[in-house]
């Protein structure tokens, strides 16, 4: 018996490459335990300990960023290459910037912190799995790792109805894509038989095709569960609703992180495993990125609720990011992972800004809350200004050079009616985004503005909400910086473009 | 002595920085002193830059970003020379006129205006495609806030609409600069480049020139504003506070106009000369429309700005007669309106302090009685922009309409009573303002010491420029001729 069982080798592990993922998996368990702990401890404990393995992970990846194809590991499941790495940092940093703008949250004293931080934490390790997935059953692991702690972090104001119903609405319509995704993979692997992303390549080269109906509805249904988690139109119409439900800082954490993480596998699976059927299934996608384009810019045009706007306007930026994947190309890789960290940026600025507006003005989330806020708080406006403006794709910000590269992309893959197509989202999108800046800086003013008071409310029994509301140094760090780096990254993109130029490398067999 | 653009693009830049961060009273002045540095620095350019065929001068480059293939070239040529100079001479009109005036936010504003300059100058000096539009979408930020901040008259309203028309057409821009910088270089087999220099010997096929073209036409009429496309032009100008104004109307309309002599004909000439006739319609029906709306508006900044929409009809002519005569009149037409529609807005400004802060026409009259010197000034600004002979307008105009006489004969007779009527309009407006029976509520008075100091610089420029016309065409002659070479070439195969 024990012979035999010494015959059983196991596949080789190599533990470097995995120890990101090791890394945040431990920092899950950590931190849940840690918000065992009894009294106030934890209510500090739970979001350092979450900050800790966040910087290690990246950390970690960077010391593992190594340019070039990097095989797979542990049998073929996943990989760490560049893309996956680009992906792991990404939603890392927006795992901090999450972990920052939810430290004085009204939602840690709802539900414990510890739970909070480590469903976040393995919502990171999905996300970061997802990206790194070489086979179909591990992307669909890692799809669900990634979207039932979200499910639950949406819901997590258990006080509030909104926040339940979005919650509620997300497991739902999460639910459909995630069958969906999954019958489209049984297609695939029953045209193909084989899960690796490597034979199925293989296979659409040689025997099988695109043509065999199998694979057609297999991909289709791919392309349309990743489409619901991406949120791009038509498979777009749970966002607004339940970005406005949620936690705004799990908000911004949805509308970065996971957009990062859903088109880290769509590239990975359509240029990498299905990047020989590039001329079957790069129309298709075209016209989803141009409906997206269109219905997320234009359906942003009548909302007042920020967070409903900046989840349209996420729908029509998604459309954009479309655009890269469609041509299929090293550069599109590059120029997609590009405007992923661009869009990241641009996108945790705004919303920091919403989070500390709706923290201390009655009217919450809406544009009213930010009115004269160039007056009244200028070091609150102007990432706000700069974020819209670099949505909008105004030059000297990051999302102008995003902008350009994906154009370049589009024109170069002879896709350029496509980079018109962008061009004119942005036209569209000029119509909101504009509306914001005008709100904080154009506002006719002919009474006297009382500038917010500033004073130290001593905090009652360790918690004071007003005194938390008030002090949120931490959020306007995470804006500021944000803002700032956006403006860097527009006038001095160089660092950025080394890393997409890196990233296109990881598939370097394929172009 | 060595000249460094670079110092001359950011100095503004840097100025409204450091003036954001100093007391309000300060920051202005320090602004200005920016404005004027820049302007000083300029006339040490021109009294190097060589007289005749000096080619690109005082190059910069360095690779901006290399995976694109985006330079960070400047460089100064005949053709853009004077245009910097224009800037130049007009922020310093613009800021000292807004210096002496009290703003909500101080700082705030004079560092938009810093902003703007240096997004024109740049515009203005890129020898790099792509840096031109960064610059060229730039510009729309700072007056974005001036007008809607500080404007009047439905600003935000207007300020929106002003941005989205002219943004839409810096997007489209955008994506057929891309499109011109990627294809030319996949079609020549070299690496990507949008140097000017590299663009203007690769040409594309004809039929990718004639969509790009469009993209790029479309961004420059709209700018200018030309007859379709001049929706924006009468709220923007109305909302725009006046020394915004001044820079708006003098020298972000020339960008267009530049576009199309830097840009278009140049790197498209098939496509320019194929759509020639087109253009020249719409600059035709520009000088017409603008004619005769000008001649019967009762505001007075309108009045002004659709003159200067039939004054662009006219640039857009010379541009489009593809003929060196027509190039180096519209380049002097450029420079002499920018110089002449700085002061005509701001004796607009001066006039409507004396009618109740009224700026209709019929609420004026009779302000000549009482500010004989104001009238003057008035006068030879009038003079200038309906081109008297002996003015540089007239100079710019005259070559205009030889250049259309010489390729398309037609047009240019009916586009010279675009000169006729452009007397009826501005003495009309002479007339109204400073003769007839005195207004209601006119309180006529003489222009004060500091109206002076802004007004007369001004006008003495306009004067010697009447005079000495050849400061700008001689050395501005090769540079116009290269710019439309190769579309004559193609014109005359």
């Amino acid at each position: 018996m024990i012979t035999l069982l010494a015959e059983v080798k196991g596949p080789y592990i190599d533990w470097a490459p995995l120890s990101p993922d090791l890394a945040v998996t431990t920092g899950a368990v950590v931190v849940l335990m840690a918000g065992l702990l009894p009294g106030r401890t934890h209510r500090m404990l739970a979001p350092l300990l979450t900050l800790v393995t966040l910087g290690t992970v990246i950390g970690l990846a960077i010391w593992q960023w190594e340019p070039g194809d990097q095989g797979t590991l542990v049998s073929g499941a996943l990989t760490s290459d560049t893309l996956s790495l680009a992906v792991t940092i990404i939603v890392c940093l927006t795992g901090i910037a999450t972990v920052l703008l939810s430290w004085r949250s009204v939602v840690l004293h709802e539900v414990g912190g510890g739970e909070f931080y480590a469903l976040l934490l393995s919502s990171v390790m999905g996300m970061m799995m997802l990206a790194g997935a070489e086979n179909l059953v591990v992307l669909f692991v890692a799809f669900e790792l990634l979207s039932i702690p979200l499910y639950v972090l949406c819901a997590s104001r258990v006080r509030r109805e909104p926040s339940l119903e979005s919650g509620l609405k997300y497991l739902i319509v999460g639910s459909v894509g995630s069958a969906t995704l999954l019958y489209g993979l049984a297609f695939v692997y029953g045209a193909t038989g084989s899960t690796d992303f490597s034979k199925i390549s293989d296979a659409i080269a040689s025997e099988v095709g695109i043509g065999d109906p199998l694979m057609l509805i297999g991909v289709a249904f791919i392309a349309t569960g990743l489409a619901f988690k991406a949120s791009v139109a038509p498979f777009h119409t749970w966002t607004p609703d339940v970005y406005q439900g949620a936690p705004t800082p799990i908000t911004a954490f949805m509308a970065v992180a996971t957009k990062a993480a859903a088109f880290g596998v769509f590239l990975r699976l359509f240029v990498d495993a299905l990047g020989s059927a590039q001329t079957n299934w790069a129309p298709a996608l075209a016209a989803l990125a141009t409906i997206t384009i269109i219905v997320g810019n234009v359906g942003a045009l009548a909302q007042r609720s920020m967070k409903r706007l900046l989840a349209w306007s996420s729908v029509g930026q998604a459309g954009y990011l479309l655009a890269g994947v469609v041509v299929g190309t090293e550069l599109g890789l590059q120029a997609t992972m590009f405007y992923l960290a661009v869009y990241g940026l641009m996108n945790i600025a705004a919303f920091a800004v919403v989070i500390a507006r709706e923290r201390v003005h009655e009217a919450g989330d809406d544009i009213d809350a930010l009115e004269h806020l160039g007056r009244t708080s200028p070091w609150l406006a102007w990432p706000m200004t700069i974020a819209m403006l670099s949505l909008a794709g105004f030059p000297a910000t990051a999302g102008f050079i995003g902008k350009f590269y994906l154009i370049d992309t589009t024109v170069q893959g002879d896709y350029a009616w496509l980079g018109v197509m962008i061009v004119i989202g942005s036209i569209i999108s000029l119509g909101y985004y504009l509306r914001v800046v005008a709100v904080m800086w154009l506002g006719a003013v002919d009474y006297e503005i009382v500038a917010p008071v500033r004073r130290r409310v001593a905090r009652v029994g360790g918690w004071s909400p007003e005194a938390d509301a008030r002090a949120q140094p931490e959020v306007a760090f995470v804006a500021i910086l944000t803002a700032a780096a956006t403006i860097f990254f527009g006038i001095y993109p160089n660092p950025l473009f080394d890393a997409a130029v890196d990233v296109g490398s990881s598939l370097a067999h394929l172009f | 002595m060595t000249i460094h653009l670079s110092i001359i693009l950011f100095l503004p830049l840097a100025t409204g920085l450091i003036g954001a961060f100093l007391p309000r009273g300060l920051s202005r002045w320090v602004v200005l002193a920016g404005t004027i540095a820049v302007l000083a620095y300029w006339i040490a350019m021109v009294a190097d830059f060589p007289r005749s065929g000096g080619g690109l001068q005082y190059v910069t480059q360095d690779m901006w970003i290399d995976e694109l293939g985006i330079s960070y070239a400047l460089g100064v040529d005949g053709l853009n020379l004077f245009l910097i100079g224009l800037t130049a001479v007009l922020w310093v009109g613009a800021t000292l006129a807004a210096c002496f005036r009290e703003w909500d936010r101080p700082r705030l504003f004079f560092f938009h205006m810093a902003l703007a300059e240096t997004a024109v100058l740049g515009a203005f000096m890129a020898q790099d495609l792509a840096l031109f539009v960064v610059f060229f979408d730039l510009m729309l930020v700072p007056f974005y806030f001036l007008i809607g901040a500080w404007g009047e008259y439905r600003r935000v309203y207007s300020v929106t609409k002003l941005v989205i028309y002219t943004l839409a057409g810096s997007l489209l821009m955008l994506a057929g600069a891309v499109a011109l910088g990627v294809l030319s270089g996949t079609n020549s087999g070299q690496e990507i480049s949008f140097l000017f220099s590299d663009l203007q010997q690769r040409t594309l096929p004809e039929g990718t020139q004639n969509w790009i073209f469009w993209l790029f036409a479309i961004a420059f009429l709209v700018k200018m504003p030309a007859f379709p496309f001049h929706g924006w032009m009468p709220d923007g100008y109305r909302a725009a506070p006046i020394p915004v104004l001044i820079v708006f109307s003098g020298v972000l309309s020339k960008v267009g106009a530049y576009g199309f002599l830097r840009i278009v004909l140049p790197t498209m000439p098939d496509a320019s000369v194929k759509f020639q006739e087109v253009l020249i319609i719409v600059a035709v029906v520009s000088i017409l429309y603008g004619s005769i709306l000008a001649f019967s508006q009762d505001n007075a900044r309108l009045v002004v700005g659709y003159s200067s929409v039939a004054q662009l009809g006219f640039i857009t002519l010379g541009i489009f007669a593809l003929d060196d005569k027509g190039a180096q009149g519209a380049l002097l037409q450029m420079v002499t309106h920018g110089l002449v529609v700085a002061p005509l807005f701001y004796i607009i400004w001066v006039l409507s302090q004396r009618a109740r802060g009224s700026e209709l026409l019929s609420n004026m009259g009779g302000l000549a009685v009482r500010a004989p010197v104001l009238a003057g000034l008035f006068l030879v600004v009038t003079l200038a922009t309906l081109a008297m002979p002996g003015s540089a307008n007239f100079v710019g105009e005259l070559l205009v309409l030889f250049g259309a006489f010489d390729s398309k004969l037609v047009y240019g007779i009916v586009a010279s009573a675009g000169v006729a009527l452009a007397a009826v309009y501005m003495i009309r407006f002479y007339q109204r303002s400073m003769h007839y029976r005195t207004g209601l509520e006119v309180a006529s008075r003489e222009m004060s010491l500091r109206d002076g100091l802004v007004l007369v610089p001004l006008v003495v420029v306009i004067l010697a420029l009447s005079v000495y016309p050849q400061l700008v065409l001689d050395r501005s002659e090769d540079a116009t001729k290269g710019k439309i070479a190769p579309a004559t070439e193609v014109a005359n195969r």
